[in-house]
């Protein structure tokens, strides 16, 4: 089989499971095991990060969302209410309609999407260079000032989430 | 012109601004400064009249000085002074007999609470005149002219606190509010002819409109309308038919202001107008026609209304109303001179004949009723004798000064071949001698009647100080009242000779300016006019003086005709009906419109938003944040979707 | 067939949608969130799908990656916004007892 090939088989499976991960956070009723497919989902999308070469951006995926994160939204669950109840993960009255509007953006989306001609490069293969190096020096030279403002929304959303939920 | 011209309207407003803010608690000088502000005027009116003594062509003016006031766009309104001889006639006529009645208002008022606020409206209402008279253009005359007819509700209405005297007779307040709205009526028709005016002319001068109407530049049509509109005010002032209604009622308000304003000035306002836009009047013969013909009809259909009247003041009154109209008629026929010459001679006589009759009332402690008169000549003779040459003069017997200024305005008509007025004129001069005599031999001659239904001397209109004397005890007035009627006495016996053939017309020719044969006698129709009036003396004497005929039987056999001029023709209660059957209800038909359906259409609204809108909108806000957010990216799915079927650019 | 970015950007618009319906139709406050996270990821999908199928010409790396640099952004807000927004309901449960939305509604007139 030819690169190409493999490519596909690993795209469409990789696609194929993360949407019946994304339905299963969805449809799920217990919300610990929504919280397990989100998790999932997580990792696939790390899945194809590699797959499009980016990755300094999939190791991060992995620590950020699967390693803090979700450990975040596990906390959070086991400390507000009955988690493994297993009604704990219902369906509001609105749901009929939120599936139309889901539907309708999809619809849209995708139309935008396959009628947009964006332009493309000729050669995409040098996208699968030295990433993590041509990151750092971006990170360090152009977008300097953003990097160091993203340093302090961390800061500040760290002391804004203690003193939120801080026991007063 | 004199440079002290201002000064005669100024005077009497700064007489009364001194009372009002000096001398309001102090009567006998609020009175002593009313004279002497009026005096002064007086002496400068008569200074400035003499100077135009023997003036010709120009020299006689008009003298128009004015000042820019207000300007809008390519308009400008000013505002000024204006003199010629009819302005200085009529200045003298107005001081002097303004000054007579604040001398004689001393006695009369005197005791009466509200004596200083009385001289305050006789300075308003001689200082609103005056500046009427000064005028130099439409729009100041009729800022004077609204003044003048504030001053005479303030007038009419003095004893406003007090309910009406009798059932005929309403109470000042009514008296004073239906002059006002009647004498309104007619400003209407004045405005929006002035309106009219303007529109064609952009000016309302009078020099300017003269202009323009002898260039021809106003047709014919719109010129006609626009002058019988302005004489509409004219109508309503002057108490002509059928805006006449309201000056026998005014008789309601003290005698003196009777005298002053509803005789000889304000009524004579609407007579001035006509002489002062005499060009412009006489540039339209349908105007002229109507003016003339309100005029005679007016003459007589008063006259025979002051046939039947009870009350004294009411057959002076009716009087009035008569003789303003003779000044109408003498000016429509085309004679300024004989208009001005009746309306200069008819101040005098009226003023004295109401003062005379004011003095009676005083004298009788309130009494009006003819009928409950008699046998004053004994007990007042100086009023008695005075009275008698006001009636004199006012029966057109020469050679007192009613028969040459009455004289002219019916030669002038014979003159014009008008012979329907003519007649009329004839007829009010019999109807006008026998009526006031009636009164004059009721009041004076024979025994006094008294009213049986006073067991004490009760004032009627009159109830001052000096109260307490037994009924029947009539006493003569003291001198500050009796100077004045013999003034006016004089006046009335010797005025006539200025405009009478010995004089050369001084008088005619004076106002109206050399180039007609003035003060020429036409014999046969002197001997004619005379002839009627001694006839209606003497019929008059027969029923009231010597009682060969009786009145009664008369009236009895005439019931019909009785009750028809007792009633005023009904015309009060025309008018009556019309404004409370038409008038309000036109008006609460508008008011229910507005309540129901103006109203109902804004309160239709607010309720639509308020309950139905405000309900949705409302009812909108859940507080649930999943609805927010779904309305949210439905939102962002729409304009999604408007992009997506947007044309590409080309 | 060759795996063009229609593909991935197709993926991500799926995604998204799933997320979305979610974030609507959900009454557990977590489970909202947790699909907020999803809507994001899948924006970081087309993200860095862009910035592999858009590289500049001459291989420039440093030029091109500015997809990449945006997705780093996005997962650090994201983070950031995720915990303040856990502690949030967090200090709600103390006082309400509830991860219910429908009960929060305060705002209701």
């Amino acid at each position: 089989m030819t690169t190409d090939s493999y490519t596909a088989l690993a795209f469409y499976v990789i696609a194929g499971l993360m949407v019946v991960g994304a339905l299963g956070i969805v449809l799920l009723p217990r919300v610990v095991h929504a919280a397990l497919a989100m998790v999932f989902v997580f990792f696939l999308i790390s899945g194809i990060y590699v797959l499009l070469g980016a990755d300094f951006i999939a190791a991060t995926q992995i620590i950020i969302y699967v390693g803090a994160i979700t450990v975040l939204f596990l906390f959070a669950i086991m400390l507000t209410n009955r988690s493994y109840a297993p009604d704990s993960n219902p369906a509001n009255s609105q749901w009929m309609a939120a599936t139309g509007v889901a539907v309708l953006t999809f619809g849209s989306l995708a139309a935008l999407v396959s009628q947009a001609n964006i332009p493309q490069s000729s050669d995409v293969s040098a996208g699968l260079g030295d990433v993590t190096l041509a990151l750092g020096q971006l990170l360090m030279g152009p977008y300097i000032i953003p990097f160091e403002i993203a340093g302090v929304l961390l800061l500040a959303a760290m002391i804004g989430a203690i003193v939120i939920a801080k026991e007063s | 012109m004199p440079s002290y011209l201002w000064l005669i309207p100024a005077l009497p407003v700064a007489g009364l601004l001194l009372i009002l803010v000096f001398t309001f608690r102090r009567p006998r000088i609020s009175g002593y400064i009313g004279i002497a502000a009026v005096g002064a005027a007086l002496v400068l009116s008569i200074v400035a009249l003499v100077g135009l003594f023997g003036a010709q062509g120009a020299g006689r003016g008009p003298f128009i000085t004015t000042f820019p006031w207000y300007q809008a766009g390519t308009a400008t309104f000013s505002l000024g002074l204006l003199f010629d001889p009819l302005a200085a006639a009529m200045l003298v006529v107005v001081t002097l007999v303004s000054l007579l009645v604040h001398i004689y208002s001393q006695g009369y008022m005197d005791g009466d609470p509200g004596y200083s606020r009385f001289y305050i409206y006789l300075g308003l209402f001689t200082a609103s005149m005056l500046g009427l008279v000064v005028a130099p253009n439409f729009l100041q005359m009729y800022v004077f002219w609204e003044l003048v007819g504030l001053s005479s509700f303030l007038l009419i209405g003095f004893w406003w606190y007090r309910p009406a005297a009798s059932a005929e007779r309403p109470a000042p307040s009514a008296a004073a509010l239906k002059a006002f709205v009647t004498t309104r009526l007619g400003d209407l028709g004045f405005l929006i002819g002035l309106l009219i005016l303007f529109s064609q002319t952009h000016s309302f001068d009078f020099d300017k409109i003269e202009a323009a109407v002898k260039a021809g530049s106003i047709p014919p049509a719109i010129l006609a309308v626009a002058m019988i509109l302005v004489f509409m005010g004219a109508v309503g002032k002057s108490a002509q038919f059928p805006l006449h209604t309201w000056l026998p009622d005014a008789m309601e308000g003290p005698t003196p202001v009777s005298a002053l304003i509803h005789a000889a000035t304000m009524v004579a306002a609407g007579v001035y107008l006509v002489a002062r836009a005499f060009p412009l009047f006489s540039s339209s013969p349908t105007a002229m026609l109507v003016i003339a013909w309100v005029g005679g009809f007016t003459a007589l259909f008063a006259a025979t209304q002051g046939l039947v009247m009870t009350d004294i003041k009411r057959v002076l009154a009716y009087s009035t109303i008569s003789q303003l109209g003779y000044m109408m008629l003498g000016l429509g026929v085309g004679s300024l001179a004989a208009g001005t010459f009746h309306l200069v001679s008819h101040a005098f006589f009226k003023a004295l004949l109401f003062l005379g009759a004011g003095a009676v009332i005083h004298g009788t402690s309130g009494e009006q009723n003819m009928f409950y008169m008699g046998g004053l000549l004994k007990k007042m003779p100086v009023t008695a004798i005075t009275f008698l040459f006001g009636a004199l003069a006012l029966a057109a017997v020469p050679p007192f000064s009613g028969f040459w200024s009455k004289d002219e305005v019916l030669s002038a008509t014979y003159n014009s071949g008008n012979w329907p007025l003519f007649i009329f004129g004839i007829v009010t001069a019999g109807l006008t001698s026998f009526y006031i005599f009636r009164a004059w031999f009721l009041t004076f001659l024979g025994e006094r009647r008294l009213n049986p239904e006073l067991a004490h001397a009760v004032g009627g209109n009159d109830d001052h100080g000096h109260g307490g004397h037994a009924p029947g005890d009539a006493h003569e007035s003291p001198a500050v009242m009796t100077i004045p009627l013999v003034i006016l006495a004089a006046f009335a016996l010797l005025f006539g000779l200025v405009g009478s053939p010995w004089a050369h017309g001084a008088f005619q020719s004076f106002i109206a300016g050399p180039g007609e044969t003035y003060g020429e006698i036409n014999l046969p129709l002197a001997t004619v006019s005379t002839a009627i009036g001694l006839l209606g003396i003497l019929i008059a004497w027969g029923f009231y003086g010597a009682h060969w005929f009786s009145a009664e039987a008369l009236t009895q056999r005439l019931r019909p005709i009785h009750t028809l001029l007792i009633n005023k023709y009904y015309l009060d209660d025309l008018y009556g009906w019309l404004v409370a059957v038409v008038l309000l209800g036109l008006s609460r038909l508008f008011a229910w419109l507005d309540r129901h359906l103006v109203d109902g259409i804004v309160n239709g609204v607010a309720w639509l938003f308020y309950q139905v809108f405000g309900w949705a909108f409302t009812r909108a806000q859940t507080g649930r944040l999943p609805n927010y957010a779904l309305v949210f990216f439905f939102g962002v799915v729409v304009i999604a979707g408007v992009v997506v079927g947007l044309p590409a650019h080309p | 067939m060759p795996i063009t970015l229609t593909h991935y950007l197709v993926l991500s618009a799926l995604i998204f949608s799933i997320g979305l319906f979610g974030v609507l139709a959900k009454r557990n406050v977590v489970a909202i969130l947790m699909c907020v996270e999803v809507m994001m990821n899948a924006v970081n999908i087309a993200l860095v799908a862009i910035s592999h199928y858009r590289l500049v010409p001459a291989g420039n790396l440093v030029s091109g990656l500015n997809g990449q640099v945006l997705t780093l952004f996005v997962i650090t807000v994201s983070a950031a916004e995720a915990s303040v927004a856990l502690a949030i309901i967090l200090a709600i449960y103390r006082g309400r007892r509830t991860v219910n939305v429908d009960e929060v509604n305060l705002m209701k007139w």
